[in-house]
């Protein structure tokens, strides 16, 4: 292939500076020792990390979020796994039709999806609950849980399988010691994906998540008043979180196969 | 290669997708007909949601130019970041492509790796760089660029750019796709035939990855259509799309069925336009690809 | 003075040399063969004479003209690649007149020569396909007219049949060496397959990290290797160690195994430890009370391969083996004693080389 010259360089340094532009800027407004957002030119402190400690809601929302988070992933992935078996193996009618309504969350705006969830849960008078309000994570995160699945599930060999039973292993262990074990690492960045994508997910659940809020559902909250340092070290964390979680994802899986499906 | 069990389908794949296909019947087919239901009712100031039947609420949004000024807006901030994205992004793509590792793992990296960041830290993000007292005011009024800050907050522009960040690694991704399909040695074949390289580009690499830049078209436009939180921190309370009005109708008046009325043609819009402009391609692009 | 002239070509990549040193001269109209396994430099070789990649040291001339450094547009040579290459988003008609189109030529000329090189590799009619449609064999032939519709001056094939299964192959080196020969176009094929350089070669260049081995035609490459690699690349063949006693003025006399061998040394000035070659097919069964034997052995292993026999055979030289045409009579059964006989001239020799190649 051909080599960059200057230009694309040049025009690659640009587009990186511009998407970590932002995100630069709240990390160094979190350590202003300001009560107020500004860059920490002329004196640095811890004192807003400090603050995330003493507030509350804050905290509270960030375990709110962590629990569901966490919920939602394990169910996700457990409802995911037999559906991404399902449809990788067998031919059956309505396959595509079942993979497309499995993916449809994907499609649907999260307004949308919002309001539906807020509809039915209101009329069933599960308002507060957290269980509902798991449920519809695990029908958001589903579409991504699946997708890792399933990539892994088709690009499976069979074989492996086929000369495990040959060896007079049951099905069900040739299941657990081989098939198992090869789809691991999709499955395990599945999760992940599925936890990140929860704990991140705002509009749906600005709807769904009363009287409890979760983090980013706070933060919007703050932010629609007033922008304070504080919401910008709580980024600097989650921002430092994701990053750990990045890298461990790209370890596990690959982070381009991840987000986009296909292999390098 | 995984291979299909042709003769021993049956009821085996319906059991193991039954819990996954239970939760969606159950939690979102019926609350999106519940809310397709509620479209039709009738609301009240005085008794709220009325269980009664009425075409008023579709035929208030599609009349009154308030709501067709909304759905104007967000059409226009739709193209607009869609524009921006194919400008920023394609090229980017490119530049990404021709890069040796580690360099372009670190690279896609960088630029893949906001999604995975929630929205609202990424808006608070250009909430500070756009603000009158913002780092890009303050830069450009000590570079001598320009001598009073320019609005950003509170403007469309403003949101066209914030929303172009969120979006952008949308359309990274499904050109790099395409990318990772293309054949090198055919570059070299266009050469050998007697193409500049600037001819093999716009002849040989650009028709090829066209596929791609359209599908990342479609979803782009798609999530600026129906985007919510960056249209609402950046734009405000005054410049409203598509996702913010509904938001106001429901959480806000409270007038719970013309929200599901917008959200519904939101969902409508949205599904005719990716599935129409994704069968279109399709049939564009069918005799090069698998 | 040759068409293409290759002088003091090497090609380094950091510490990596990829080619040592490349000298060769191919004549106008001359089908040459770049043979030799992976790694070897074959490949890079022709995508310096494509102008793919640049030599660090030497020069290219074509024809005359010195086109070290031009660029791959301007040189104007055939190139065919190992995955074809072909541009998917074009029919078969646009793939093969692209080269045309590229120099401007005019739609009723560009058509009427796309249909020539279609009909010069049997696929005329299938201009409106596109190459998803198309089998392998037919893509390669797709990209073959794509590289001849220009009428090159020169055409470049890197391993262009290893994706075909071995028949589709078998026909390809035929037809494509017919095409070669009525256009009399100077060809360089690229190949690790022996059987491919020979069967279509005016010449061999055999090659081994990053150099020639041995450049020569398909019968003295086979015949008279000049190197280890060169023997042991081309066909098979039986290597018996041994020590040189004495040398006279045609032969040498060597010592393998405690039985002195008369060996033609073919000029080469062999001394010490050597290695004395035999093929296969050279060596015969013989009963063993014939005059002519030159040793007997046992038959550990015998295999029937259709259009021959092959047989190991243990003897006091060493492990043989033989490769004797199925005439109708079976060879003995595994385990039968045997007579071992072969021809003097047969016999070659060459010195020991150390583990890298070099005596």
């Amino acid at each position: 292939m051909k080599q960059n010259g200057f230009l694309g360089l040049l025009f690659n340094a640009l587009f990186l500076t511009f998407i970590a532009a932002p995100l630069v800027v709240v990390i160094l407004v979190a350590f202003t020792d300001k009560g107020f957002i500004s860059l920490p030119f002329d004196g640095a402190s811890l004192r807003w990390f400090r603050a995330i400690l003493d507030n509350d809601q804050i905290v509270g929302a960030f375990w709110l979020s962590v629990r569901l988070a966490l919920v939602a992933a394990t169910i996700g992935v457990a409802l995911a796994l037999p559906a991404a078996l399902a449809i990788a193996r067998y031919r059956f009618p309505g396959r595509a039709a079942l993979t497309g309504f499995f993916l449809s969350p994907m499609m649907i705006p999260a307004v949308v999806l919002g309001i539906a969830f807020l509809r039915f849960l209101s009329l069933l008078g599960l308002g507060g609950s957290f269980w509902a309000l798991c449920a519809t994570h695990v029908i958001i995160v589903l579409p991504y849980a699946l997708r890792l699945a399933l990539s892994s599930a088709i690009g499976l060999d069979r074989d492996a399988e086929r000369a495990a039973l040959s060896c007079g292993a049951s099905r069900f262990t040739a299941f657990r010691r081989v098939v198992l074990p090869m789809i691991r690492t999709g499955v395990a960045g599945g999760w992940v994906l599925s936890f990140i994508q929860s704990f991140d997910e705002l509009t749906m659940t600005i709807f769904v998540a009363t009287p409890g809020t979760t983090l980013p559902v706070a933060m919007y909250n703050q932010i629609a008043q007033t922008i304070d340092p504080l919401v910008a070290s709580v980024s600097t964390v989650l921002i430092v979180g994701t990053v750990v979680l990045m890298l461990v994802l790209d370890r596990m899986v690959g982070l381009d196969r991840v987000l986009i499906g296909e292999t390098r | 290669m995984a291979t299909l069990d042709n003769d021993r389908a049956g009821a085996a794949p319906w059991l193991l997708s039954a819990p996954a296909l239970l939760l969606f019947c159950g939690l979102l087919l019926v609350p999106l007909v519940l809310t397709l239901m509620l479209s039709f009712h009738v609301f009240s100031d005085s008794q709220g949601t009325l269980a009664t039947y009425t075409l008023r609420n579709y035929i208030e949004v599609i009349t009154d130019p308030y709501y067709g000024s909304i759905f104007g807006r967000t059409a226009g901030l739709a193209f607009a970041v869609t524009l921006l994205c194919i400008l920023l992004g394609v090229p980017e793509t490119i530049v990404l492509a021709r890069m040796k590792r580690p360099w372009q793992s670190i690279c896609l990296l960088v630029v893949l790796g906001p999604l995975l960041i929630s929205v609202v830290v990424r808006t608070l993000g250009w909430q500070i760089l756009l603000g009158n007292n913002g780092v890009l005011n303050n830069a450009l009024q000590a570079l001598h660029i320009t001598s009073e800050p320019i609005r950003l907050v509170f403007t469309m522009t403003g949101v066209v750019i914030a929303l172009t960040h969120v979006l952008v690694p949308f359309m990274v991704m499904s050109v790099w796709a395409t990318l990772q399909k293309l054949d090198p040695q055919v570059e070299w074949a266009g050469r050998s035939l007697g193409a500049s390289p600037f001819r093999v580009f716009r002849r040989v690499v650009l028709p090829q990855i066209l596929p791609g830049v359209l599908s990342g078209s479609i979803i782009v436009f798609a999530l600026s259509a129906s985007a919510f939180a960056t249209p609402a921190l950046i734009g405000g309370r005054r410049l409203k799309v598509v996702a913010t009005a509904a938001y106001d109708e429901f959480l806000g008046t409270l007038n719970w069925p013309l929200g599901a009325t917008i959200a519904v043609l939101l969902l409508i819009a949205n599904v005719v336009i990716v599935l129409g402009c994704s069968r279109l391609a399709e049939r564009r692009f069918k005799h090069i690809f698998d | 003075m040759s068409f293409l002239t290759l002088k003091g070509i090497s090609k380094r990549y950091g510490d990596f040399t990829a080619i040592e040193q490349i000298d060769l001269d191919v004549e106008r109209g001359e089908f040459l063969s770049l043979l030799g396994p992976s790694g070897c430099g074959k490949t890079t070789t022709l995508q310096m004479v494509a102008g793919f990649v640049t030599p660090t040291t030497g020069t290219i001339l074509l024809d005359g003209r010195d086109i070290t450094h031009e660029r791959p547009e301007k040189r104007g040579m055939g190139v065919v690649f190992q995955s074809y290459a072909l541009f998917p988003h074009m029919t078969v008609d646009g793939n093969v007149g692209f080269g045309l189109e590229m120099r401007n030529m005019k739609r009723a000329a560009r058509a009427e020569r796309v249909a020539e090189a279609l009909d010069l590799v049997r696929l005329s009619g299938l201009g409106g396909r596109y190459p998803k449609e198309l089998s392998g064999g037919q893509r390669q032939r797709v990209a073959i007219a794509r590289a001849l519709a220009m009428r090159p001056e020169l055409l470049l094939l890197d391993e262009p049949m290893s994706n075909l299964d071995a028949k589709l192959r078998e026909e390809m080196h035929i037809e494509l060496r017919a095409i070669q020969k009525r256009l009399g176009i100077t060809t360089i094929l690229v190949t690790h397959d022996q059987v491919e350089a020979m069967t279509m070669s005016d010449r061999i260049a055999v090659m081994h990290r990053g150099t020639i081995a041995q450049l020569s035609t398909p019968f003295e490459a086979y015949e008279r290797p000049t190197t280890l690699f060169a023997s042991a690349f081309l066909g098979k063949t039986n290597l018996l160690p041994g020590e040189v006693l004495r040398r006279n003025g045609r032969c040498a006399e060597i010592d393998v195994a405690g039985t002195t061998l008369k060996v033609p040394h073919e000029g080469r000035h062999v001394q010490g430890q050597v290695n004395v070659y035999i093929r296969p097919e050279k060596v015969h069964l013989a009963t063993i009370d014939t005059a002519a034997i030159r040793t007997t052995g046992r038959i550990t292993t015998r295999v029937f391969t259709g259009n021959q026999w092959l047989l190991l055979i243990d003897t006091g030289l060493g492990q043989l083996s033989v490769a004797q045409p199925n005439n109708g009579a079976p060879p003995p059964d595994e385990g039968a004693q045997v007579g071992v006989a072969w021809s003097d001239d047969d016999l070659r020799v060459l010195q020991k080389e150390g583990l890298d190649g070099h005596a």
